[in-house]
């Protein structure tokens, strides 16, 4: 890993295959510390699959693999003495369907991943209270702690399952096309959260939405299909830059919507 | 397609308007075809109550499944022997199949790899459709002589001192605990193919909700699928205690047929249709044959009542997984 | 670096992990243990009985104490079960396919939703409540166990099995076919004949094939109502020897010869359906992989 890198997560030559076929081409990325990058592109070029290179979460897919590496201060994730399970605890992931588990109540979602580390009583009702505030949603649910989580609307199913990632204190929040499921109201709440969270937790967030991206985000990183059918980083760089004055042709087509 | 061009034709009216007649008569025959599978069920329940008038009027329904007296020479018939051996050995069969059956489907659904799962998934469904005479055979040859040597006898002779449960003489082994056992393994197959069917159906939101937050591959199983599919795998096992409350040739053939209720496992005992198939063929009198008729419409009832129970659950399951 | 809370379990639920992973694995494995050994142990006996005699012969007392032991055959057996399941096939095919065809093209109506309510109940009714049945219908009327009683039994236990396979099969027809001969002007009926059906013909035979598979082992039903027969016996008004009868009785003979008899029929009956189910699978997995 490159010495005095201040990115919290370094992306080195990441490649990711399905199977035999190549997903993403060889990427290297910086992934700035308590800032908002987003990536975005067309759709079918690889931002979920890299989101999801990220924690390790592709390669629990049949047949799906990575090569390459991703430092994340320091240490990285692929190591063979790394154990993704301690990855994903670090880096948090909310995805593009609400997925609150079944059969919990809403307390009980938000405090399973400290159930798992044998957290006393105390410590799970704190960190009800806590993830619940963070999220903006213990107003809405304080006195229905009890209640089934799929009671909830889609809005707040998104916002509890952000909270169950961020009760387990990750330093970084990947984000799967988090709003796309929810209806204007509810995706302006998520950016609000987002724009919040920042100040604490690192954040990658993939959009289809360009003015979602516009909105929250201080990196941008635009994605397309390579000629080989892959998908690759054609342009990266702080949002402003890249919104107002893309270097790259198919980023200017595609942000001033001529495609995409 | 030449009779449809006819019908196209302007002098083709009439026929038309008589083969749409012929729908309609199509439409009766189906429907006679379908309705005589009611009528199969209807003929069942109305043949079986009909024929088990005697036994009725003599003992009375609550008294007849409350009587442990089986005395055909004397004339006295109480189904309670015959239905505590059928419980019993299905309740223990349930016991001891149910935990590696689930193991089983969650290895098929989950953990298996990809080549191994399709041969392992049809052996399993291979082995529910065996016929029940083969595990008798089984049963009678190769598990009898082993569990009296190793599990009976040992038992019976140290434990079952103190605990009335596993109180010998073993004799020649055939009793409940055996007949659970030969039933355990005919049900098997049956949890574990609906396990694996439920469990397979939970979908991978729900995995992955587990896997992000840093769960080992247990975990996911334990929090996201085994609660998703628990009502499937409740409905799996009823149906599979179904199968052994109804099952005739295994236990016929191994739990020694003799309609007493006795507190331990290794006593000889029966089940509700082991004792009507060994004896209708050969009754002492009409009433003789009126109670085993009797006792056979209990045992419908009995299943259907655990089948229902189990449709429910299974199709709750399968039903929910459509939406989210 | 990690946080302290992560650590603190994390040996323990890796342990957990690979405990419970390998306790499945394990657990597997164990339990299909005697089940592979069944069908060892019925292959292992079985084909010790199987000579030309077995296939050709009939039943023949077994003589103590005269050096050769006759064993015979059990061919009344076999043909006991062709003969009691046929008789069964030709009444079940009838109302299984009639009824799967009215729950595939007239499906959603109350009447459907009875039907399907009623194959279920019947699909899951004990073996011996129907045999019980067809005792009383023709064993008590006519005083006399036969073969008939014993294919009725066996009807309702096929029928579920046939309406069932056929409604799914059916359904598996796309719409478009059925609009497509529609458009063309074609009733109803003579779509369901000439397009429908010929097209989810293979299923239906495939429903067939498992009732079949599924009737040749059914014993419980055949004990109360055929009896069994020593003879090689045509008659469906007579008693009559079956296969899995045969496999049972024999079991329960004295006679080591008779036991391998048993295991010899055992082993047939495993066959007839190990192979009806496996080629049904192979037929059906073509069928939707194109």
């Amino acid at each position: 890993m490159p010495e005095d890198q201040p990115a919290h997560l370094y992306i080195e030559n990441l490649c990711a295959f399905y199977g035999q076929s190549l997903a993403i081409e060889p990427t290297t990325l910086p992934i700035p510390r308590q800032q908002v990058t987003a990536i975005i592109g067309p759709s079918g070029c690889g931002k979920s699959t890299l989101l999801r290179s990220l924690n390790r979460l592709h390669e629990t897919l049949p047949g799906a693999r990575n090569e390459g590496a991703v430092w994340l201060d320091g240490e990285n994730i692929f190591d063979p003495d790394v154990d993704p399970i301690i990855v994903r605890r670090r880096i948090g992931m909310v995805f593009q369907q609400p997925n609150p588990l079944r059969g919990r109540t809403i307390a009980q979602n938000v405090t399973i991943g400290l159930e798992l580390d044998g957290a006393s009583k105390q410590e799970c009702d704190e960190a009800v209270e806590r993830s619940l505030k963070l999220t903006a949603l213990w107003d809405e649910v304080k006195d229905r702690l009890n209640d089934p989580a799929m009671d909830l609307s889609g809005g707040q199913q998104q916002r509890l399952c952000l909270a169950r990632s961020l009760a387990v204190e990750p330093e970084v929040i990947l984000m799967d096309e988090p709003a796309s499921a929810l209806d204007p109201i509810a995706t302006l709440r998520i950016e609000d959260l987002v724009k919040e969270l920042v100040s604490e937790y690192t954040i990658i967030i993939v959009t289809h939405n360009m003015q979602q991206a516009g909105r929250v985000s201080d990196n941008t990183v635009f994605m397309t299909l390579g000629d080989q059918g892959a998908g690759m980083v054609a342009e990266a760089g702080p949002t402003s830059e890249i919104f107002t004055t893309p270097a790259n042709r198919k980023t200017e087509d595609y942000i001033t919507g001529r495609f995409g | 397609m030449a009779l449809t061009d006819a019908f196209s034709r302007s002098g083709g009216l009439r026929l038309r308007q008589r083969l749409q007649h012929g729908d309609l008569i199509f439409w009766l025959v189906a429907l006679f075809f379908a309705l005589l599978v009611v009528a199969l069920l209807a003929i069942i329940v109305a043949v079986t109550w009909d024929g088990s008038d005697e036994a009725r009027d003599t003992f009375g329904i609550i008294g007849f499944i409350t009587s442990t007296e089986w005395n055909p020479v004397a004339g006295e018939f109480g189904a309670a022997p015959a239905i505590y051996g059928t419980v019993v050995s299905s309740m223990i069969a349930l016991a001891l199949a149910a935990p590696p059956a689930i193991m089983i489907g969650v290895f098929l659904s989950d953990l298996c790899p990809d080549r191994l799962r399709a041969p392992l998934s049809l052996m399993v469904e291979l082995l529910a459709a065996i016929p029940s005479v083969v595990y008798g055979m089984w049963g009678v040859f190769v598990l009898i002589p082993f569990y009296r040597t190793f599990i009976a006898s040992p038992l019976s002779e140290t434990v079952g001192e103190y605990i009335p449960l596993f109180a010998g003489p073993v004799a020649v082994g055939r009793g409940l605990l055996v007949a659970g056992m030969i039933l355990a393994i005919m049900i098997l197959p049956t949890i574990a193919a609906v396990s694996r069917d439920v469990l397979t159906v939970v979908p991978t939101h729900q995995k992955e909700a587990m896997l992000a937050l840093g769960a080992t591959r247990w975990e996911v199983i334990r929090h996201a699928q085994l609660p998703y599919a628990r009502a499937g795998i409740v409905g799996g096992m009823m149906l599979g205690l179904g199968r052994a409350l109804g099952e005739t040739m295994a236990a016929l053939m191994v739990i020694g047929n003799m309609p007493r209720i006795e507190a331990s496992l290794f006593q000889p005992a029966t089940t509700a249709a082991a004792q009507i198939a060994s004896q209708l063929p050969t009754t002492e009198s009409d009433l003789h044959a009126s109670s085993l008729i009797l006792m056979a419409l209990v045992l419908f009832l009995i299943t259907l009542v655990a089948n229902s129970i189990a449709r429910l659950l299974v199709w709750n399951v399968s039903r929910q997984s459509g939406g989210r | 670096m990690q946080p302290a809370r992560t650590m603190r379990r994390y040996r323990s639920r890796t342990i957990i992990n690979r405990f419970m992973l390998v306790l499945t694995v394990g657990s597997t494995g164990v339990a299909l243990i005697p089940l592979v050994l069944i069908l060892a142990y019925v292959f292992q006996q079985g084909i010790g009985a199987w000579d030309v005699q077995f296939f050709t012969d009939s039943f023949r007392p077994v003589t103590l104490g005269e050096g050769e032991v006759q064993t015979g055959g059990v061919l009344h057996a076999i043909v006991g079960t062709v003969i009691i399941v046929g008789v069964a096939l030709l009444m079940a095919m009838p109302i299984g396919i009639m009824a799967g065809i009215y729950l595939a093209e007239y499906p959603g109506n109350r009447a459907a939703t009875i039907i399907r309510f009623c194959t279920d109940v019947l699909t899951a009714m004990p073996s011996i409540v129907v045999g019980v049945t067809a005792y009383i219908l023709i064993v008590q009327r006519t005083q006399q166990f036969s073969a008939l009683a014993g294919s009725v039994a066996l009807v309702v236990l096929m029928v579920p099995i046939i309406t069932r396979t056929t409604e799914e099969m059916l359904r598996l027809v796309p719409d478009s076919s059925r609009e497509a001969a529609v458009a063309l002007g074609a009733p109803k009926w003579w779509t369901t004949l000439t397009v429908v059906i010929p097209m989810a013909f293979s299923g239906i035979v495939t429903g067939i094939l498992l009732a079949l598979a599924r009737a040749a082992g059914e014993t419980a039903p055949l004990l109360v109502t055929v009896l069994g027969n020593n003879n090689l016996a045509y008659s469906i008004f007579e008693p009559m020897q079956a296969l899995p009868l045969l496999a049972y009785r024999y079991t329960e003979q004295p006679f080591a010869e008779m036991n391998e008899q048993a295991w010899g029929a055992a082993l047939l009956l495993v066959l007839i359906v190990l192979v009806t189910n496996i080629s049904v699978r192979l037929a059906t997995r073509k069928r939707l992989a194109r």
